[in-house]
């Protein structure tokens, strides 16, 4: 296992984080991209310095959003969920949710508001089905609390505790077409049992045609 | 930073009224240097009663200017990287044509001869001395209250001059209780006996009724808690009077020094007939053909220019996929947040800028 684990390819830091990484690898340049809770807009400007893409984003929070706007970020302070309804269709070129999904009211909802009005959406997801998560399910036989899940069951952020394979079911389920799944361990790529091995799960989806 | 206003006169402007005013003067300043390529110019538009002094020291009043603040070296609006420029607003009394004026056929003072004014004048004769400027395309319009829709006119009906437009604390369209504030305003002046239907220059002005108008005013410019926290229930002990009735008149008779009456009357009735998507099926039609960046600024204190105001411009550009950035700014001091809140607008319009200045510079 451990043997197997080294000779993975190793993902590419970026900003601190593996997703962010995968995104990088993921939008061509030049491009227009709509980040779904932007946060003070550091994987944007990071694009829009270095893939010259047109970078907008949406953030809740005033203070991060002075900062993404100091960053010079197109930055709009407001609900994601209720944001999505007025932008056009087809308006971007992706659609980016970091580790948002699984916060969200409505899931499916969100999803298919960001193909309607993306080309592609860049989904990344904590993967519920992680063998940590299990373990400690399994054998505290509460609410599960690990590292990348650290909250307490009445404080936690996350609303729908969800699994890769699951993501697959509704993708198939949609008829999404999935261009590009990367799953990460930490920053390390993992190539076999995701539902079990993966943290991090990364979706490139576009909209059936 | 020394501030000095020039004054640039024009054969005429045609108004939206009809009435055609020949000639008209407009007062401005600017600070910084316009560079070679004319790419860093920036016009800053002011408030209801705001004028050209928008930054440095006047050398004879030796007063600082209205947003001094955010207008200099380093500053949020960096008099090092950028041309700034201010004019005062057609229908003003501090050197641009206004009620005060001479009309030129008459050889009287226009008073309410004076013809009906709009935003939209204010932003032609604006556009008109940036034309004379040599300056085609302006790197920003940006400003508050009033203000700000100018920038939205700007926007509207120049979109190929501006590459970025920063509206703040502003509205597309008065609302009924904007209209009536400024209603109780040009009633107050009206009811002086010494407004004497407008004709009391080189006699005894109406300040009382200025001084009331002024008043309401600040009060809408501020909040509850600010006013909580400034004043309290505390009294002048020497007469007898509460602080916030001490402040108030105080403001009330110092604005009296400052401004003329009549420009009160016709620069509130442009304001309450200002409507941007005036004629038009909505406000994302009439910003349609904007590829103006926007940073659009509110605060969640200002009751006068409630953020849902600044939210429906934001939205429009959003239903046509505009490059639009929005920030509600925290901030207990109401309207007058446009003006206090230094540090925190410096840092998001710089960011801003710095961005529009590279999409120029590519162009």
């Amino acid at each position: 296992m451990t043997a197997a684990r080294q000779s993975d390819p190793f993902v590419r830091d970026l900003l601190g984080r593996g997703d962010y990484a995968i995104f990088s690898e993921i939008v061509a340049p030049q491009t227009c991209v709509l980040d779904l809770g932007c946060g003070d807009g550091e994987l944007l400007s990071w694009l829009a310095e270095n893939k010259d893409v047109d970078a907008r984003g949406v953030e809740m929070d005033a203070a991060k959003v002075q900062k993404a706007i100091a960053k010079g970020v197109s930055c709009y302070q407001g609900n994601l969920e209720e944001c999505l309804a007025d932008y056009p269709d087809g308006a971007f070129d992706y659609v980016i949710l970091s580790q948002t999904l699984q916060e969200v009211r409505r899931p499916l909802q969100v999803m298919n508001e960001m193909l309607r009005v993306g080309r592609r959406a860049i989904v990344a997801f904590p993967n519920f089905g992680h063998w940590r998560v299990r373990l400690a399910h399994l054998f505290t036989g509460r609410a599960p609390k690990t590292t990348r899940f650290p909250h307490e069951w009445y404080d936690s952020p996350n609303i729908h505790f969800f699994t890769v394979d699951d993501f697959e079911i509704l993708a198939a389920r949609e008829n999404w077409t999935i261009e590009k799944r990367v799953f990460l361990d930490g920053n390390r790529e993992v190539k076999m049992l995701p539902n079990l091995l993966a943290e991090t799960a990364v979706y490139l989806v576009r909209r059936h045609a | 930073m020394v501030a000095l206003t020039q004054t640039k006169r024009f054969d005429s402007l045609e108004l939206d009224c009809g009435v055609t005013l020949a000639p008209v003067d407009v007062a401005y300043q600017t600070y910084g240097t316009l560079n070679a390529q004319r790419s860093n110019a920036i016009l800053i538009t002011h408030a209801f009663s705001g004028d050209a002094h928008a930054a440095g020291i006047d050398p004879q009043t030796q007063q600082k200017g209205w947003w001094d603040s955010m207008i200099g070296p380093g500053k949020g609006f960096d008099t090092d990287q950028y041309f700034i420029i201010c004019s005062n607003v057609l229908g003003g009394c501090r050197g641009t044509t206004g009620p005060g004026s001479i009309d030129p056929a008459t050889g009287q003072i226009f008073a309410m001869t004076f013809p009906v004014i709009t935003i939209g004048d204010m932003v032609r004769l604006q556009a008109m001395l940036i034309e004379a400027l040599g300056i085609e395309l302006l790197l920003s319009v940006a400003g508050g209250s009033m203000g700000g829709m100018q920038v939205l006119e700007w926007a509207a009906r120049y979109p190929d001059r501006v590459a970025s437009a920063i509206p703040i604390a502003t509205t597309p369209r008065h609302s009924a209780q904007q209209i009536a504030f400024n209603e109780v305003g040009r009633q107050a002046i009206m009811a002086d006996p010494d407004w004497n239907n407008g004709n009391y220059y080189g006699g005894k002005l109406p300040g009382r009724g200025l001084s009331v108008a002024r008043m309401v005013g600040h009060i809408t410019y501020m909040s509850d808690e600010s006013m909580r926290q400034k004043f309290g229930r505390r009294q002048r002990e020497d007469q007898g009077i509460f602080e916030v009735e001490s402040y108030l008149r105080y403001r009330g008779s110092q604005f009296v020094d400052r401004f003329d009456a009549n420009s009160y009357l016709y620069i509130t009735k442009a304001m309450d007939l200002f409507d941007l998507a005036a004629g038009q099926q909505s406000l994302t039609a009439v910003l349609e053909r904007a590829k103006t960046k926007f940073l659009v600024i509110s605060f969640t204190s200002d009751w006068l220019y409630p953020s849902y105001q600044s939210q429906e411009v934001v939205n429009a550009l959003r239903r046509r996929n505009q490059d639009v950035a929005y920030i509600e700014l925290t901030s207990q001091y109401g309207h007058d947040a446009f003006l206090v809140e230094v540090d925190e607008q410096a840092e998001i319009v710089k960011g801003f800028l710095h961005r529009v200045t590279k999409g120029v510079n590519r162009r």
